[in-house]
């Protein structure tokens, strides 16, 4: 379980308070309104921003102090999920070594990622080669290999047409419920939540509500929610 | 707040930043310690070089961006056949050994010289290059590019939809002028002014080799004379802490006027100008043409009368060779060693401390930081046996700020790029730098590495002060040929050490650049 307890986060004016847990293996979407926090609460629990107050707890013990390659996390960016100068192999090679030591069972488990993702056989190609849902399946491959327990998107399909980014949606249902990762996903996009999360973080007025089922929430959306969907 | 989480830990850099801080500010301190033990006050001679390197430095400055600004203006203005290759050259003259270019200048304006030749032909005296007004005309060959260059960016930075409402007003070249150029040239000619004024106040090898005497030594000429001639560690010192205060002094001007950013920013419409018909064009042509012949004719200079000198080779080369070359290789290690962790750290908010350590050598002169280590390692050890490592390291210094100025807002755009997906992977210390920083910065680095390769193989400064009689670096041994008279062979060496300088820094840039990944 991972367990936010007693969490603040504060830069300047803006606060957000977060008392929250998410069962292993659950998938949950992270919504509200434009500068409510969301980045911020996925960026804590990841490691890139310092905890004001609280812990968060994987498995019962405190990572707050972690640096974020040493949580139990895997998380993908708007931007920036793939080196340009790497070839895809590299790449998705970092995920079991940083320092690109990798033996024959790795480059086995590496064309086997690949392969699961739909890029078998594209080891040697670079980023550039790669059209923008290429370039997402690649990370995705890296993420498989990390073998971490938890999974986070800060939006890195946002820029893929609907269609894609459906596509790599169902992608990621897949592979969560392959491996059991528990899944927090930042999303504007209802019908994103409701397609493969089956509940919902409200991040809004300096709160971070405690997930809530996403099709009841999204059907008698509370205020504040009401007033970012329109 | 990512403060204790970096891919890279700045501990290295700040290490680097303070031996480099070390290195100036301990020669600085054994500088004054050393000054305080001199009784003489300054004296006439001091006081007339204090005059003459500020009058010089004024000069310089002055002309240099005074003819710098119509050919600016034409560049901006005019697209022609060759216009990319003469912008190329006006940053030729950055890792052009300054002893060579003195050479071709005496081959061209000198008293035996092409143009002494032409005024012979219809009886004219033949013009004295030796003094003032030499030391100026080097100073000016050098930063007429400069200036050019500052003040054609600052054209290039006015908005190319200003210049269209201008137009569109039916502005007349006078009306852009005082609307658009006036505003402009008042921004950026400060700044340049001020930039060649603190360059030319540590003028050394220019007043070496066309200044002296009495009349013409600058206070870094003067701090070398006080040593060479007369071992006078004491009046060197004082001298020393002269140039301190003026080159001080002058790097505060410099940082106070640096032209900043005032015109909105435009989206990039190409220049193009609608005022610049008639008599402009002649007048244009005329700026170009002749700036382009005051650069190329001294180059050409060096070419015609290098090969006519090659042969018979004098004897030493060879070594004087091999010492140059290990001097720029040990001086190019040294940089890159400090610059790329002092880069790295740099990038990282709060740590832009570290780019202002490597900045401070600018604000000391290379005879001032020799001095200072030469009063260090004399009573332990007999500098002459320092001269290569000694030389090496202050060149490596001098060059830390211009390789600064090109790796670090690269490291920040990498830290931006790829330090939190680096940091996810667990990606840090040595594995970020050999598979994510040093091939993404690679065209940097192999162009901050050519620079100081180059510098280093022109430098002619620390190593006047260091080397023995048996050894010398290829500046140095050009100059002893000239001191000698020789002016063939120093001619002829005066091109092999072009070659080398230009062919050190076309390889590690070029390195740098091929086959750079995305």
């Amino acid at each position: 379980m991972l367990e936010l307890d007693g969490v603040t986060l504060a830069r300047g004016a803006f606060r957000l308070r977060a008392d929250l847990s998410v069962p292993v293996g659950a998938r949950v979407a992270v919504m509200g309104p434009s500068g409510a926090g969301k980045t911020t609460l996925v960026e804590a629990v990841a490691g890139f921003t310092d905890l004001t107050a609280g812990q968060i707890r994987w498995d019962g013990r405190d990572i707050a102090q972690d640096a974020p390659g040493d949580r139990p996390i895997a998380m993908l960016f708007q931007d920036g999920n793939l080196f340009p100068h790497l070839t895809v192999a590299q790449n998705v090679g970092l995920g079991i070594s940083a320092r690109l030591r990798l033996r024959a069972a790795d480059h086995e488990r590496i064309a086997q990622a690949l392969a699961r993702v739909g890029l078998a056989g594209m080891e040697a190609r670079r980023p550039a080669e790669l059209s923008g849902g290429q370039r997402s399946r690649a990370a995705l491959a890296r993420v498989l290999v990390q073998h971490r327990p938890v999974l986070l998107l800060d939006e890195p399909f946002a820029a893929l047409g609907p269609a894609m980014r459906a596509e790599m949606l169902d992608l990621v249902r897949d592979l969560t419920q392959e491996t059991g990762a528990t899944l927090l996903m930042i999303t504007h996009d209802p019908a994103d939540a409701r397609r493969i999360t089956s509940e919902v973080i409200l991040v809004a007025d300096g709160a971070a509500q405690p997930p809530a089922a996403t099709e009841t929430l999204l059907d008698n959306p509370p205020p504040a929610l009401q007033a970012y969907l329109g | 707040m990512a403060g204790r989480a970096e891919p890279v830990s700045p501990r290295a850099g700040i290490i680097a930043a303070l031996c480099v801080a070390a290195v100036i500010l301990g020669a600085l301190v054994a500088v004054i310690l050393r000054a305080e033990g001199a009784t003489a006050g300054l004296s006439r001679a001091n006081w007339a070089a204090i005059r003459f390197t500020t009058l010089q430095a004024a000069a310089s400055a002055a002309i240099s961006v005074l003819l710098a600004i119509p050919v600016a203006r034409a560049l901006a203005r005019r697209r022609f056949w060759g216009r990319r290759g003469l912008i190329t050259l006006l940053g030729a003259p950055f890792i052009l050994p300054v002893i060579v270019a003195v050479l071709g200048l005496l081959a061209v304006f000198g008293r035996a010289g092409w143009i002494s030749g032409v005024l012979g032909w219809v009886g004219l005296e033949p013009i004295h290059i030796y003094g003032l007004h030499g030391v100026v005309l080097a100073h000016v060959f050098f930063n007429l590019p400069l200036a050019t260059r500052l003040i054609l960016q600052g054209w290039q930075d006015i908005p190319g939809e200003q210049m269209r409402l201008a137009a569109q007003l039916g502005a007349d070249p006078g009306v852009t002028q005082r609307l658009l150029e006036w505003p402009m040239l008042r921004r950026v000619v400060p700044g340049a002014l001020a930039i060649i004024f603190a360059i030319c106040l540590t003028s050394f090898a220019v007043a070496l080799t066309l200044g002296g005497g009495p009349r013409a030594t600058t206070v870094e000429l003067a701090i070398y004379q006080a040593f060479r001639f007369d071992f006078d560690l004491g009046q060197a010192a004082m001298l020393s802490c002269v140039q301190i205060l003026l080159t001080g002094v002058a790097a505060i001007i410099a940082l106070r006027v640096e032209p900043g950013g005032g015109f909105a920013a435009g989206s990039g419409i190409a220049l193009r100008r609608w005022d610049s018909g008639g008599a402009l064009v002649v007048q244009d042509a005329i700026a170009i043409t002749l700036a382009a012949l005051f650069l190329v004719l001294p180059l050409a200079a060096i070419f015609v009368d290098g090969v006519a000198g090659l042969w018979p080779l004098p004897s030493g080369l060879g070594r004087a060779v091999a010492t140059s070359v290990s001097v720029a290789l040990i001086s190019t290690a040294l940089l890159l060693g400090m610059a790329l962790p002092m880069a790295a750290t740099a990038a990282i908010p709060g740590r832009g401390w570290v780019e202002g350590a490597g900045l401070l050598g600018l604000a000391a002169s290379p005879l001032v930081i020799g001095t200072g280590l030469f009063l260090i390692v004399n009573p332990v050890i007999n500098p002459s046996t320092l001269a290569v490592p000694v030389t090496a390291l202050v060149n490596a210094v001098m060059a830390l700020p211009f390789a600064l100025r090109i790796l670090v807002p690269r490291a920040r755009e990498m830290r931006a790029a790829h330090g939190r997906l680096a940091l996810s992977l667990r990606m840090r210390g040595w594995p970020m730098w050999r598979h994510v920083l040093l091939p993404r910065m690679r065209p940097q680095i192999g162009f901050s590495a050519g620079l100081t390769a180059a510098l280093s193989m022109g430098d002619l400064g620390v190593i006047t002060l260091f080397a023995d009689p048996q050894m010398a670096t290829l500046p140095l041994y050009i100059f002893r040929l000239m001191g000698a008279y020789r002016m063939e062979s120093a001619a002829g060496v005066a091109l092999i050490l072009l070659v080398l300088s230009v062919s050190m820094f076309w390889i590690f840039d070029r390195g740098g650049r091929r086959n750079a990944g995305a």
